[in-house]
């Protein structure tokens, strides 16, 4: 069974179409052929730098040079049929249908027309929620098994290393991916560690099998950066180079600003000077990503965990120009659920982690239901390749809190919180994170209620595609790391 | 959005625990842990601490104090079979902490009840949880025997540990062949030449000033686990050195041998049946996190009992003290990967006691039992249930907490419709 299950998830990979017995070719445009490949490497080659000039002749480097190649997997039309569905948005409907066509979500509704050829799904006592979106993840870059060769998560080298892209450390047969999948992970935001100041950029990746990172990034998904306050910083460098103390974070976050304040400044006069011969700025790896930021192109994460610690960083954001789009961890957002509504950041957190360092101490089970009901953005992240596994369960816990406190919170905005909220945070709302028509098909039937301990994953859909079925172990991913190991083709 | 903070109203009206250990318990769904099974709108009736009655006609008696359940779950109080409580109070700081000893050169004589606080501050969120009663455990320090561990209440009372020096806590695994100099051998080759030295003691050490492994003071120590008067919890996850572990208890004659870890037990589980060793595993461990738990796997537990090991749960993958409350989430999944209810909450509670040779008085409801009781309001095992009351000893306890006082603070103010807590 075991070596069965492994030939068919390579089939899987290689898209032949035994993934949901789908008849339509794979969609293959928005791949690069090896030939179309070859000739832009050679004309690269051969005109040295003039790809990174641009139709006036001025320096202009590639913002996306190691570009997404995923292309969804081959999908049917599928109509879910009588599941209860909440959209992701705050929604909850009873013996509701949902068609996918084309990879996308079509239509959300009752007693739906069934297209010819579709594919129906009973969802009769299931349940229907969009993909389960992490936040937060060190998949790839801090792989299973832990060991010191897969350590690839903190560039612990020196506080400032804006420089260094997540993406770049990502090993794509992590198996928890696999496991990710099967607690309903369509998407996840893989970013670099909290030792540094500036830890690098983040990537947010769909979550299928793939030989290469690039053909796990989601397409037109903006970067992250990470940046880290508090004790984990002046931990790393406190015996060291410093900072040492929370003052030093602060004056190492504004010396690389104002550096990045004035190399954006550097660029924008050698553009608007409009002179192909005059010399360009030097370019610099670090800057170029916090003059992202200070663009709007570049979402700022952030880990965070006191309130008095995230007001700071608020400040120090309308000091240099740019957003806080998210804080994460952030423990003690409860306590300042006001300030985070009023300047449009949202809160990713834990359900109950704390206690392991003194700026968790604070952390209490009703943070999200709190932070929420203050009307700021609110919502769950895992940090753990065990949590990221039910993040659905994480988010019961905290409602559960929530409601014993007293706090009226729909099951509709609960699920929210590890959906619609999950993609806002990233940037990506437009695209997954609810059931509306025209957004991916990003979609999880679960046998039971989401909120319940006992609810799994009956099927996982990514753009439309079934990529994880419990009823069928040859319907999901098994990685290269689990063949002909103790552990392969068990979840 | 309003707040109603009616829940804290009713906590403070029960924060005064009561004195009397006379308390009737009634209108609820009973499990018993039990041949009785489930009880349908049952009571139980507690008189001086003990259960004295349970059934579902029941009468509270006359001036005894009553906690309606409310059509709620009524349930043993949980026993959590490996924790740090009492020991630790922040991971990171460590003059919070009395887990392990790594400059010390004891190793068997390492006693916790020595370090163990009743006031920490994370006892509180266990009973809020529903524990009534854990196992603290030692870490190890710069040897692989990390010292004895002790039972415990989460009462927070002066008495609450109960039982000192009741198992002994080894590590074999991958840590403890590091611990031990770099292999398993050396591991293996440590512990052996340690029991030697229990069982010639005190005689090598008349002839001999040291021990081939550990000094006299803790070969003392080990005295008790040598002739399995306590067990040996032995921290070992992979398939062969579980083997190892069964081979040893058995050479051994005397040794209890209990499995802490377990992330391959399943593979071996007729072994560990057919060897009557229990097993206290985590049962969301599902990764190849190590090449130590290569086969870990959600519905390992559901097959140890299948096999019919002894099995309890733990909290280690999300830790020993702040999330030891965490222990029902990690039942509920195992019944969500196979396990039967039934045995997924024995494994957090009746079955603990009875790996730890306490299972005829904690643990279940019965009579003569200790009168360690929760009121649920829904399905223990489900996430978002939560706990209404719980009686240790028949003492109505306080729900109170630093965490429920923060949340208390800060989610009133939405109630009046501030902004936060200002000050």
């Amino acid at each position: 069974m075991a070596a069965g299950a492994a030939v068919t998830a390579l089939a899987l990979a290689a898209c032949d179409g035994t993934n949901g017995a789908s008849t339509e070719p794979a969609e293959d445009t928005a791949r690069e052929t090896s030939q179309e490949r070859a000739e832009r490497r050679a004309e690269a080659r051969d005109n040295g730098n003039a790809r990174d000039r641009d139709e006036n002749g001025l320096v202009r480097y590639a913002a996306d040079p190691y570009p997404s190649t995923y292309a969804p997997f081959p999908s049917d039309t599928v109509l879910i049929r009588g599941a209860t569905v909440f959209d992701g948005v705050g929604g909850e409907m009873e013996n509701a249908d949902v068609l996918m066509q084309d990879g996308r979500i079509a239509l959300v509704g009752a007693d739906l027309a069934l297209p010819e050829g579709a594919t129906e799904v009973d969802g009769t006592g299931r349940y229907v929620t969009p993909g389960v979106i992490d936040v937060h993840s060190h998949l790839g870059v801090g792989a299973s098994p832990s060991t010191r060769a897969h350590s690839d998560v903190n560039e612990a080298v020196s506080p400032v290393t804006a420089e260094v892209w997540a993406e770049h450390g990502v090993w794509p047969q992590d198996p928890g991916f696999d496991h990710a999948l099967a607690g309903g992970i369509t998407t996840l935001h893989i970013l670099p560690g909290s030792a540094n100041l500036f830890g690098g950029r983040g990537v947010t990746l769909r979550n299928v099998p793939s030989r290469t990172v690039q053909g796990m990034k989601f397409p037109d998904a903006p970067y992250g950066l990470k940046m880290a306050c508090g004790e984990n910083p002046k931990r790393v460098y406190g015996q060291r180079s410093g900072p040492a103390t929370r003052m030093g974070n602060m004056a190492g976050y504004r010396e690389a600003w104002q550096r990045a304040v004035e190399y954006r400044n550097s660029w924008n006069r050698y553009w608007d000077a409009g002179d192909a011969d005059a010399t360009a700025p030097t370019r610099n790896f670090e800057l170029d990503t916090l003059m992202g930021v200070l663009d709007g192109e570049i979402l700022i994460q952030m880990h965070c965990y006191r309130a008095d610690e995230m007001a700071l960083i608020l400040d120090m954001s309308e000091e240099f120009g740019y957003h806080v789009h998210t804080f994460h961890h952030a423990v003690e957002a409860y306590k300042i659920g006001d300030l985070l509504r009023e300047s449009d950041t949202c809160a990713a957190v834990w359900a109950d982690w704390g206690g392991f360092k003194m700026e968790a101490y604070d952390s209490i089970q009703e943070n999200l239901p709190i932070t929420h009901s203050y009307g700021a953005c609110a919502l769950i992240h895992s940090d753990d390749a065990l949590g990221i596994q039910r993040l659905n369960q994480e988010v019961a816990k905290a409602l559960g809190a929530g409601r014993r406190l007293g706090l009226e919170i729909t099951d509709g905005e609960a699920v929210s919180w590890f959906t619609g909220n999950a993609a806002r945070a990233l940037g990506i709302e437009d695209e997954t994170g609810s059931l509306e028509p025209g957004r991916r098909a990003d979609v999880v039937i679960w046998s039971d209620h989401p909120l319940s301990t006992y609810a799994v994953a009956d099927q996982v859909y990514i753009d439309g595609a079934l990529m994880f079925d419990r009823a069928d172990p040859a319907v999901r991913p098994v990685s290269d790391f689990r063949l002909g190991q103790p552990g392969q083709g068990v979840q | 959005m309003r707040a109603y903070i009616s829940a804290f109203a009713l906590a403070a009206a029960a924060t005064a625990p009561a004195l009397a250990q006379d308390l009737a318990v009634t209108n609820g769904r009973i499990v018993t842990n039990t041949e009785a099974g489930v009880i349908e709108n049952g009571t139980v009736i507690i008189r001086g601490g003990e259960i004295a009655e349970i059934g579902a006609d029941l009468e509270a008696p006359a001036g005894f104090e009553v906690i309606d359940a409310d059509g709620g779950w009524i349930t043993p109080g949980l026993f959590h079979p490996h924790t740090q409580l009492g020991l630790i109070e922040v991971g990171l700081e460590a003059n919070t902490s009395d887990t392990a000893a790594n400059e010390a050169s004891f190793t068997a004589s390492i006693d916790v009840a020595d370090a163990f606080n009743p006031n920490g501050a994370h006892i509180p969120e266990a009973r809020q949880g529903g524990i009534t009663r854990f196992a603290v455990y030692p870490s190890t320090g710069p040897a692989i025997i990390g010292g004895r561990g002790a039972l415990a209440d989460t009462s927070g009372a002066e008495d609450s540990l109960f039982a000192a020096r009741e198992f002994l806590f080894v590590d074999m695994s991958q840590s403890g062949a590091n611990t031990a100099g770099g292999s398993r051998a050396a591991a293996w080759a440590f512990l052996r030449a340690a029991f030697e030295d229990a069982r010639f003691y005190p005689g090598r050490f008349m002839s001999h000033h040291e021990g081939d492994a550990i000094n006299r003071f803790d070969a003392a120590a080990l005295v008790d686990a040598s002739r399995g008067e306590i067990p040996i919890v032995m921290q070992v996850e992979r398939a062969a050195d579980i083997r190892r572990a069964i081979a040893f208890a058995d050479a051994n004659n005397a040794l209890r041998l209990i499995v802490s870890g377990g992330g391959e037990a399943w593979m071996v589980a007729d072994e560990l049946a057919e060897a009557g060793i229990p097993v206290i595993l985590d049962p969301l461990r599902n990764l190849p996190a190590s090449f130590d738990v290569l086969a870990a796997r959600l519905d390992g537990p559901a097959r140890l009992h299948a096999a019919g090991v002894q099995t309890a749960y733990t909290t280690v993958s999300a830790d020993l003290y702040f999330n030891v409350r965490l222990l029902r989430q990690h039942a509920g999944n195992a019944v969500a990967h196979g396990a039967e209810w039934e045995d997924a909450f024995r494994a957090i509670s009746l079955t603990p006691a009875e790996i730890y040779g306490v299972g005829e008085t904690y643990g279940a409801l019965a009579e003569g039992y200790a009168g360690d009781v929760v009121v649920w309001d829904g399905d223990p095992l489900e996430v978002l249930s939560g706990v209404r009351a719980v009686a240790i000893g028949g003492e109505v306890q306080d729900l109170t907490s630093r965490q429920a006082l923060l949340a208390e603070r800060y989610a009133e103010e939405i109630a009046n419709g501030e902004y936060g807590y200002r000050h």
